[in-house]
């Protein structure tokens, strides 16, 4: 304990870190309740996998702030894959596999190709399972992902209601007059810009994590929306605030330990909710 | 007084023409059922007047201050609504969605009429239940509850007995027989059940081959409504 006291007062990246994470974890798990209900709960690994490809592009034609590239594709592909819906050739989780694997395997072949660093594996580890990069955070990334949060909390409890109603059935808020090509494109908008962000914190592999998990284990045990989607969040950030807590006191990498936590986390409310039954309204 | 006009419409996808030279007219108080085999168009007909897909070609045209947002609408169950969690509250009072706008938040008003309708519906006792654990019957009229928070005039339903068991089916059949005649609320409803179409419908539209539009009596009288009367009767000998 006092150790842990010891590291947050002594050194500044551990606070901008936990920061961060428990800020990106925040708004994942908010998002993922309507993914996973939505049936696109591998929306996720699928645009981090495009971030991955758009981020090895970027380097590769010298863009020094990957973001600037990374964002935009990142937005257009979730854009183009919450769009396809029922009525398409091609269904919703075959798109989403193929646009994952797609961009991955370009990605990875552009890296090998046209690489300057002589590290390669190391830097395409790192971006697949995350970095160390949360723990060298710039102060000014740090506002801009405080800045980026706020803006995707208020977003969603402002259009709370409504997401709710496009979730729930989409064809009754579309013939009631609700514009659910709005919503759906602010929720493939908002889940891009959730994930470029938190590439950063568990790296592309691991990003599903943090949007599934805690929607999940709320809907073990709560059984409305509000209770669920209140849950998750909580679950998300306490879950992120001790998995880097541990990360940073054993030296273990930060994206797979929050996930282990999460894991853990879920199995203890799989079994609370078993035992708990349909007690809880 | 006329609520929904239909002139030569044709429905289908693309340049695939399900049903040609539609012609129909609602009135205020109508109960219209509408009948065909399957793929004959109903459900493309239903998306059609919702405005959830565009008409090929012909003229649609909404007065009596309805419009297709106005209508309230009762859809066949979805997969995703199986296990979704949401309570019976939220569900209702989702059905004034629309009326907000781009307002955040519903106000006392939605409340009162998302209550209202919930009493309407005989589901108070269920209001803070979980949709996915009651019963096929208590869904329906949830998801009825909240297509009459979106409504006052005229309520479309998708096969609105689907999956229950006889004695919910009459329930149901009463239930929405007493929103046509106390309340004089407009019903426009898809139905593969003939009896209780003939039973409480004022007029039928069959879609298939031939079209046929009229009040009860004159699809009696018609050659298709005729042919089922035969077919009811060999049936029961």
């Amino acid at each position: 304990m006092n150790e842990l006291i010891y590291t947050l007062t002594t050194y500044s990246f551990v606070r901008y870190a936990l920061i961060v994470g428990v800020l990106i974890a925040l708004c994942s798990s908010l998002l993922g309740v309507t993914l996973v209900l939505k049936r696109f709960s591998f929306i996720g690994d699928g645009l981090s996998h495009v971030a991955f490809g758009a981020m090895a592009i970027a380097t590769i034609i010298g863009i020094t702030d990957n973001m600037l590239f990374t964002m935009p594709v990142t937005i257009i592909c979730a854009v183009m894959l919450l769009r396809t819906g029922q009525n398409t050739k091609i269904k919703g989780d075959a798109a989403v596999a193929m646009i994952s694997v797609g961009s991955l395997a370009i990605g990875y072949l552009m890296m090998n190709i046209f690489s300057t660093s002589n590290n390669l594996s190391g830097d395409v580890c790192s971006t697949l399972f995350g970095s160390t990069s949360i723990l060298t955070l710039s102060v000014f990334e740090v506002w801009l992902c405080v800045a980026l949060s706020v803006v995707v909390v208020v977003l969603f409890i402002l259009f709370y209601n409504k997401i709710f109603a496009v979730t729930f059935d989409e064809n009754f808020a579309k013939a009631t007059g609700v514009h659910s090509e709005y919503y759906n494109l602010l929720i493939a908008v908002v889940i891009a810009v959730i994930i470029v962000l938190a590439m950063n914190l568990v790296g592309s592999l691991l990003i599903s994590a943090l949007v599934i998990f805690p929607a999940l284990s709320a809907m073990r045990i709560f059984k409305s929306f509000k209770s669920v989607t209140i849950c998750s969040a909580v679950f998300s950030v306490v879950c992120a605030f001790l998995g880097i807590i541990i990360s940073v006191l054993e030296g273990t990498p930060v994206g797979s330990t929050i996930v282990a936590v999460d894991i853990v986390a879920f199995f203890a409310f799989y079994f609370l909710g078993a035992v708990l039954g349909g007690r809880v309204k | 007084m006329v609520q929904i006009i239909c002139k030569n419409l044709s429905l289908g996808y693309e340049s695939n023409v399900i049903v040609k030279n539609l012609n129909f007219n609602v009135n205020a108080g109508d109960y219209l059922c509408i009948v065909g085999e399957n793929g004959s168009g109903k459900s493309t007909l239903m998306r059609t007047l919702l405005s959830l897909q565009k008409p090929i070609s012909g003229e649609l045209e909404f007065s009596d201050g309805l419009s297709s947002d106005k209508l309230g609408y009762l859809p066949q169950q979805t997969f995703i609504q199986r296990d979704f969690p949401a309570s019976v509250w939220e569900i209702v009072l989702s059905g004034r969605c629309s009326k907000e706008g781009f307002k955040p938040f519903y106000s006392k008003e939605d409340k009162a009429i998302a209550m209202q309708n919930i009493k309407k519906m005989e589901i108070e006792n269920l209001k803070n239940r979980c949709y996915r654990e009651l019963s096929g019957g208590q869904q329906q009229r949830v998801l009825l509850a909240r297509a009459l928070c979106a409504t006052t005039k005229a309520l479309l339903l998708d096969e609105p007995v689907s999956g229950l068991d006889p004695i919910l089916t009459n329930q149901m059949y009463e239930l929405i027989d007493n929103l046509n005649k106390k309340e004089k609320i407009t019903i426009i409803m898809i139905s593969h059940d003939m009896e209780s179409a003939l039973k409480y419908a004022t007029h039928i539209l069959h879609i298939g081959k031939e079209i046929v539009f009229g009040t009860k009596q004159d699809y009696l009288n018609s050659s298709i409504g005729k042919g089922f009367l035969s077919n009811r009767e060999g049936g029961a000998q």
